[in-house]
């Protein structure tokens, strides 16, 4: 009966919601409070339903109850307690669900905030979301029901995909939505803002911690597939440049620029056509992202079952929100005037670049990821597009992103002193200039292309350093009086540097990692070793064991360099249930960079086939990203509630902030 | 002037929404029609450097098989492999492999050493010259060949078991009958 409840739930979750949109409209357009408080009060219904309906599911799976057709499908009896939990999500109906939970959730948090905007901007915006969760709760009711009973009911499940049987890829779809769904709100302010003609810093300040919320989502959820990739798939790498990885980092892409754009709505009234196309776009990025994972338009490995009447549901919803959110834009937005004017040469001019670059880097994936597609429609031709493009266009454009960002922020708004900044910066050229010529003498490979890495590295976090520097006047006053500075500047300029130097160290680790990545396949017996970047490494023991419900075999190796000795060990593991393997490969973090070691299937008796890398620097990939993600969160708590204008009068203003009266 | 240039956007948006509908109409796995009933193109692959046998056109001809494109670095096939393992097993069809542009010199055989050897015989086209003739487009990526050695069907991206049962199974079947 429990199905059932979560089935009713999620049908009474479906009319409220077109209850919500109606009464939000008839509200907007009578100005009347009723409707509009009625609507408000709608969100936080719908999100207990939906939440009701997930639990539902949950517990479904948490009992293997096998008469629901999804549990029968995704769940098995002899699997781990969590990962029955952790199931619910991974597969498409499960997903679905919980992607309807979390805008759901959205709403209601925005619901709640009527009293910080105004009224009708709110209204409006409520609305918009009501009519995005009605189509995507009709998606899941129609297309895709999780709650579908089977009858006669199975002794036991057909298991869940092994590779999905991992802490990391565990969390990763749930970040990853609140990061696709989280766009969904500076969407809905873009629309509604459009509307009513009004994009201006208060709008900004409304959208900013939204859009900065979903973009620290997002930015982990990225992190942890691409280091669920690199420890679980035994490639050794972290990223292919796969339709389905593409499909979330180009709403990250857009979502980037898009939080530097509100960033000049919120504080200089400019840009507005351009800020609320951004929250548009990201949004809409994500909506394609899961039509091309859950359509089949293109084929790849994480892709869901393919069912052709979802990809026509999808497509649908994808036309009349994304269409209709462009029309509006194109009718409205040439009501939006800018009162902020700025020269080529200020902040705003370098986020104008900086914007372009990162919507080409954005576009450059796309035409990447969708060639196929439109070579198939046009000429029936297959072909695929690989990564060497991706690294032949997108490093390129992403460099030059970063090299811009580092002196983005030294400038000031409206109007800055390019020689001044350059002046600033020099230090910091020469420090990048140095590190790159000793890359060149000390590097064994690759020289060249990481003499260029490490200088744009240095160059980022330079200028995030003298950034810090400049705004807290360190060493040109007392210390005591640059803590004080430090502690007053606003969270956005903290999350600037802090987001910028992640960057940069992810930058490092991305370049470290590719370009002096040592690899050395040896086929080995208990006993046997095999040498690589000066560590050797002893294969020591292997072992077979059973695990919870897969069979598996453990190899222990001995790594020694130097004075320093250490174990590792690696699983490779057998699910009968699904007939899948899986492998867990032995990394260890060693001075600069990963020991990583995969094995292989001793079929001829003579010894594991073992794959050994080297891969310097790859811990900054992770501690990058995560740092990126901190810089965002820290970002996110600089609400800035008092307009512009006034604290600017209040502080004297920081250093690198100066500005002409408006 | 500025006012059209506002419509930009969603003039792009409905060319590529329009591509994405027409998309949904076709099966990305499906072989272009032309290529389909032409005889396999004649080539004589090497073997994988510790195998015996190579891997030539005139291998493929007299039975209905299967020729299976795949790489040691290829993620999507490392998903498939199981299932071809099991239909070697049950020696449903038989299985030959196209190990294509491998790196490392035993990429290839340490790859089958590790997970198992389904294929019968295996052509070693490390310069992927044969792929192109064969337009293969990305790996893995299997032909349906008849008796004829003539190219019935193409699937492109891992085998499911779903697709085994639903498509090639019934596929074979019939070609084996004709």
């Amino acid at each position: 009966m429990i199905p059932e409840i979560g089935h009713f739930a999620l049908i009474l979750a479906f009319m409220i919601a077109i209850a919500q949109s109606v009464s939000l409209l008839i509200g907007f357009n009578r100005a009347d409070a009723r409707f509009a408080a009625f609507g408000g009060r709608a969100s936080i219904v719908i999100f207990c339903l939906a939440g009701l309906a997930f639990s539902c599911l949950m517990f479904a799976y948490a009992t293997s109850d096998f008469s629901v057709a999804n549990v029968f499908e995704n769940s098995h009896s002899a699997k781990p307690f969590i990962y029955k939990l952790t199931g619910t999500w991974g597969n498409h109906e499960g997903s679905m669900l919980l992607w309807v939970l979390i805008l759901a959730l959205f709403s209601a948090v925005l619901a709640m905030q009527a009293r910080a905007a105004p009224v009708k901007l709110h209204m409006l915006t409520l609305g918009v979301q009501a009519m995005i969760i009605t189509a995507f709760i009709a998606f899941v009711l129609f297309t895709s029901n999780p709650f579908e009973r089977l009858f006669p009911t199975p002794m036991n499940g057909e298991g869940l995909n092994p590779l999905l049987q991992d802490p990391g890829l565990a969390i990763h779809p749930p970040f990853l939505y609140l990061g696709y769904v989280g766009f969904s709100i500076p969407f809905s302010f873009a629309v509604a803002g459009l509307v009513l003609g009004r994009v201006d810093s208060v709008w900004g300040r409304l959208v900013r911690p939204w859009a900065l919320i979903a973009w620290v989502f997002l930015t982990i959820g990225i992190a942890l597939g691409a280091w669920w990739a690199y420890y679980e798939l035994g490639w050794g790498g972290w990223w292919a440049w796969d339709p389905v990885e593409n499909a979330s980092f180009m709403p990250w892409l857009a979502g980037t620029a898009l939080i530097h754009t509100v960033r000049v709505v919120e504080r200089r009234d400019a840009m507005k056509g351009w800020a609320s196309l951004l929250a548009i776009t990201t949004f809409s990025l994500s909506l394609v992202g899961t039509f091309l994972v859950r359509s089949g338009v293109l084929t790849s490995v994480h892709a869901f079952a393919v069912d052709p009447t979802r990809g026509v549901f999808i497509l649908t919803i994808l036309m009349a929100a994304i269409g209709g959110s462009l029309t509006v834009y194109a009718v409205r937005a040439s009501t939006l005037s800018a009162t902020g004017r700025f020269e080529p040469v200020s902040r705003e001019g370098a986020l104008v670049v900086n914007n372009a670059l990162l919507v080409a880097a954005c576009a450059t994936v796309f035409v990447g990821t969708f060639y196929p597609l439109f070579i198939d429609v046009l000429s029936g031709d297959k072909i695929s597009v690989g990564a060497p493009y991706f690294n032949l266009i997108f490093t390129k454009i992403a460099a030059l992103t970063l090299a811009i960002a580092a002196i983005g922020t030294l400038l000031a708004w409206k109007r800055a002193n390019l020689r001044t900044v350059l002046r600033s910066m020099a230090p910091i050229a020469a420090a990048a200039l140095a590190a790159g010529v000793i890359v060149l003498v000390i590097a064994e490979r690759e020289r060249v292309a990481g003499a260029f890495a490490v200088m744009l590295v240095v160059w980022l976090a330079g200028g995030a350093l003298i950034d810090i520097i400049g705004r807290t006047k360190l060493f040109r006053v007392p210390l005591k009086d640059s803590l004080a500075r430090a502690r007053g500047l606003p969270g956005a300029a903290w999350g600037a540097v802090i987001a910028h130097s992640g960057l940069a160290l992810f930058a490092f680790g991305a370049a470290g990692a590719s370009l002096w990545n040592a690899e050395h396949v040896a086929l080995m017996a208990e006993g046997d070793s095999a040498e690589i970047s000066g560590y050797e490494v002893t294969l020591t023991s292997v072992e077979q064991f059973r695990g919870p419900n897969y069979e598996a075999e453990r190899a222990s190796f001995m790594a020694r360099r130097g004075a320093d000795e250490f174990e590792i060990s690696g699983e490779r593991r057998f699910y009968p249930i699904r007939g899948m393997e899986t492998s867990e490969a032995a990394i260890r973090a060693h001075r600069v960079g990963d020991l990583y070691v995969s094995f292989g299937a001793n079929q001829t008796g003579r010894g594991w086939p073992v794959r050994l890398y080297y891969k310097p620097f790859v811990g900054c990939l992770w501690w990058g990203a995560a740092l990126t993600a901190l810089g965002g969160l820290v970002a996110f708590t600089d609400r800035g509630r008092k307009p512009a204008r006034l604290r600017r009068r209040r502080h004297a203003s920081p250093a690198g902030m100066k500005v002409a009266p408006v | 002037m500025r006012k059209t240039v506002l419509f930009a956007p969603l003039i792009v948006f409905l060319i590529v929404g329009s591509f994405f509908a027409w998309g949904l109409t076709r099966d990305p796995s499906r072989i272009p029609s032309q290529l389909i009933d032409r005889p396999l193109p004649e080539f004589n692959l090497p073997a994988v450097p510790g195998f015996q046998q190579g891997l030539s056109s005139g291998d493929l001809q007299g039975q209905v098989t299967l020729l299976n494109v795949f790489a040691s670095w290829c993620v999507s096939c490392h998903v498939e492999h199981p299932l071809l393992m099991e239909l070697a097993a049950r020696r449903e069809v038989p299985i030959y492999g196209l190990n294509w542009k491998e790196k490392g010199l035993n990429d290839g055989k340490e790859w089958l050493e590790r997970f198992g050897n389904p294929y019968g015989r295996i052509g070693d086209d490390r310069n992927g010259r044969v792929a192109i003739d064969l337009g293969v487009t990305g790996a893995p990526e299997t032909f349906v060949i008849d008796r004829q050695g003539r190219v019935r069907f193409k699937v492109i991206g891992p085998i499911t078991e779903r697709y085994w049962n639903e498509t090639l199974e019934p596929l074979i079947e019939e070609l084996e009958r004709s």
